[in-house]
């Protein structure tokens, strides 16, 4: 190969008219993933707290669920910054010598943090669980039971006392982790906003709105992947009932969850419409105060990217699940599709900002053109391409199914936990 | 074992702390600080292009390939030449193929072919890393191997740079690019390895008209320096407050 080849970024741009000699697509497809996992973890605790801090008691369910689900998405989240950086092996280094003045520095610190506050929140709200186990296993035979019993015994960490004033304390200090943890949530995803938004040489990410916009489409997109997922989980429980005999639980199953997916709707749809506010109120503010760069940006929003922003995002993404989850006679099935779409907006959002920032020339006189690469023929092309964002993708799902074998998350009727 | 909440909470912050103790005693210094310590106050490097001299031969590109060892046939380079083209229809014609290396032949630009009556203006102007006072790319490394030395020149720790591009994405003058084959953050230095023993960066060295020149801006008898403080000299895209030590002689409206 030509040493033509291994110039970051020289694969998948193509440049149209002036643009600097350095200028590539640098930041590709793993960058766009980055704030949509963040997002999405973010988004999934905040619900997660609007029943442990905010007592939504009709949120219980989900509330559980989206806990755990958030820590299956926290490696996620961390992904694709590893799978991005040119020099992986070095990724502890923003750790090990932090400089402050960058917004990146803080992530190791910022990610650790929340981590700890799910894993310790989730850990009060199972100890309890984590204890009748060890009870119910001990003496047990089988490599299977003698092995839960150890993982469980681990989880424990040593505290058995299960009386009613320590499952208090555990209530409480789950509650109050819940209550630090949503600014945390909104700190990590509001300064993966911030990164953007602080970069002065782009014109279309600098601006003072990036991390709020940032943290109300999270949480869009967080709600919107639990109750999702919740009903996806759901619809196979009953599904399973139904086909055993169990026609009434069945029904009871769905009922439930009917009255879930409702209340969670207008959370949804009340984040919806702050998140699509404040962008318009963005793109007006460029539009009216015109700078210098409003011409290219004008040029890119209106034309070259006119399909992205406008069809795909604010449309097919906002307008449309908007308009489903609005008007009446709302079914489970139309529900899904416009979640879907949610979810589908929210990531041509971040795509529109990253590959978007980027789509025209720090000149200002050319454009930037982005072939995600589909056909891996190298490590960056599966790492920057289809398979790597895919890859990031399923993570949190084959976390979830391996954490939730430990930490059922998805139990109904029994009290598990709080 | 019996451990009581207590004693384990009790024993858990004493071993957080008995961890966290020996790293404060090191000290996080300031940008200034730092400076200081290795402050070398004789020297700031600046740099002076005369834009009215410079023929667009693409020597200076050739000459900084291969003095800073960066592939010669890979498309990004520590310095280039843009050529401007103003026609009679007010448009202006931009490009700056390979960085200008092998220089302009032809009156192709981005595929128009440029009738020469129509010209009423046309002018090159080359282009390297400000060495920014303010410099971006120093603040927003999450790691400081990117860094500004006392006499002002920003380098790039190769050892220690992890690659995320943020640098080039706050650099306004895209002089940032991922170098080849260390797979790390490059961009011009002044041939920072030439100036401190006393010689010149390369391009200025292979450039015929005296189109680039490197000056000292704490020496007032250097020449360069005399004709940055005494004559008209305009920089690149002040707006971004990065107060930036490129000086540039005949610049245009149109110079991106």
């Amino acid at each position: 190969m030509t040493s033509e080849a291994v110039v970051h970024g020289v694969e998948w741009t193509v440049k149209e008219l002036f643009v600097y000699p350095n200028e590539f697509i640098y930041w590709s497809i793993q960058i766009v993933m980055y704030p949509y996992m963040t997002g999405l973890v973010a988004g999934a605790f905040v619900l997660s707290s609007l029943y442990h801090v905010f007592g939504q008691k009709d949120l219980k369910e989900i509330a559980q669920f989206s806990l755990v689900f958030s820590l299956a998405l926290l490696p996620a989240a961390g992904l694709p910054l590893l799978l991005h950086l040119q020099q992986p092996t070095r990724a502890m280094e923003p750790l090990l010598t932090p400089h402050f003045t960058s917004a990146i520095s803080a992530f190791g610190i910022v990610f650790t943090t929340y981590g700890l506050i799910v894993v310790s929140e989730i850990w009060f709200v199972y100890r309890k669980f984590f204890v009748e186990q060890v009870h119910e296993l001990k003496g047990k035979q089988g490599f299977g039971n003698i092995l839960r019993l150890n993982v469980y015994r681990v989880l424990t960490m040593g505290a058995f006392d299960i009386s009613e004033e320590a499952l208090k304390v555990d209530h409480k200090a789950a509650k109050i982790l819940a209550g630090i943890g949503i600014p945390v949530a909104c700190f990590l995803h509001g300064y993966a906003g911030f990164i953007f938004g602080s970069v002065k040489a782009n014109a279309l990410w600098m601006s003072p709105l990036m991390p709020v916009i940032f943290i109300m489409s999270a949480v869009v997109s967080g709600i919107a992947l639990c109750m999702l997922t919740y009903i996806v989980i759901m619809e196979w429980k009953a599904f399973r009932q139904r086909r055993k005999g169990g026609t009434s639980l069945a029904i009871e199953i769905k009922g439930a969850e009917t009255d879930i997916i409702n209340t969670a709707t207008k959370y949804l749809l009340g984040f919806l419409v702050a998140a699509i506010s404040l962008e318009i109120l963005d793109l007006i503010f460029r539009g009216y105060t015109a700078m210098k760069s409003w011409d290219i940006l004008r040029s890119v929003m209106y034309g070259k990217d006119f399909i992205n922003i406008f069809v795909l995002q604010y449309t097919m993404g906002n307008l449309v699940p908007f308009a489903l989850l609005l008007l009446p006679g709302r079914s489970m099935k139309r529900t899904v599709l416009a979640l879907l779409l949610v979810l589908f907006g929210v990531f041509m959002m971040r795509w529109n900002v990253v590959i978007g920032g980027q789509a025209f020339s720090l000149s200002f006189s050319g454009y930037m053109h982005y072939h995600i690469p589909i056909i891996p023929h190298s490590l960056e092309t599966f790492k920057e391409g289809l398979f790597g964002a895919l890859t990031v993708i399923a993570t949190p799902f084959v976390l979830f199914w391996i954490i939730n074998k430990f930490v059922p998350s998805l139990e109904r009727g029994e009290e598990v936990g709080h | 074992m019996s451990c009581s909440r207590r004693d384990f909470l009790k024993q858990a912050c004493g071993g957080t702390l008995a961890s966290v103790l020996p790293i404060s005693a090191f000290t996080f210094l300031t940008n200034e600080e730092a400076r200081a310590a290795v402050e070398n106050a004789n020297v700031r490097w600046a740099f002076l292009v005369d834009t009215n001299k410079c023929v667009g031969c693409g020597l200076c590109v050739k000459a900084c390939k291969t003095e800073n060892e960066i592939p010669y046939d890979a498309p990004v380079t520590r310095t280039w030449v843009e050529r401007y083209v103003i026609t009679n229809d007010g448009k202006a014609h931009i490009d700056s193929p390979m960085g200008g290396r092998d220089g302009f032949i032809d009156n192709v630009i981005n595929g128009e072919e440029i009738d020469p009556e129509k010209i009423d203006k046309a002018f090159f102007v080359p282009k390297l890393c400000n060495q920014c006072d303010n410099p971006p790319c120093v603040q927003v490394c999450p790691v400081g191997a990117t860094y500004q030395t006392g006499d002002g020149v920003v380098l790039v720790d190769r050892e220690w740079c992890i690659g995320c591009g943020y640098c080039i994405m706050a650099c306004p003058y895209g002089v940032r690019f991922f170098h080849p084959v260390h797979r790390v953050a490059d961009k011009c230095n002044f041939c920072y390895h030439r100036i401190t023993k006393g010689m010149n960066p390369a391009c200025v060295d292979s450039c015929a008209f005296d189109a680039r020149r490197i000056a000292n801006l704490r020496d007032p008898d250097d020449p360069v320096t005399k004709i940055i403080t005494t004559e008209r000299v305009a920089v690149l895209k002040d707006e971004y407050g990065t107060k930036p030590h490129v000086f540039y002689i005949g610049l245009d409206e149109n110079v991106r």
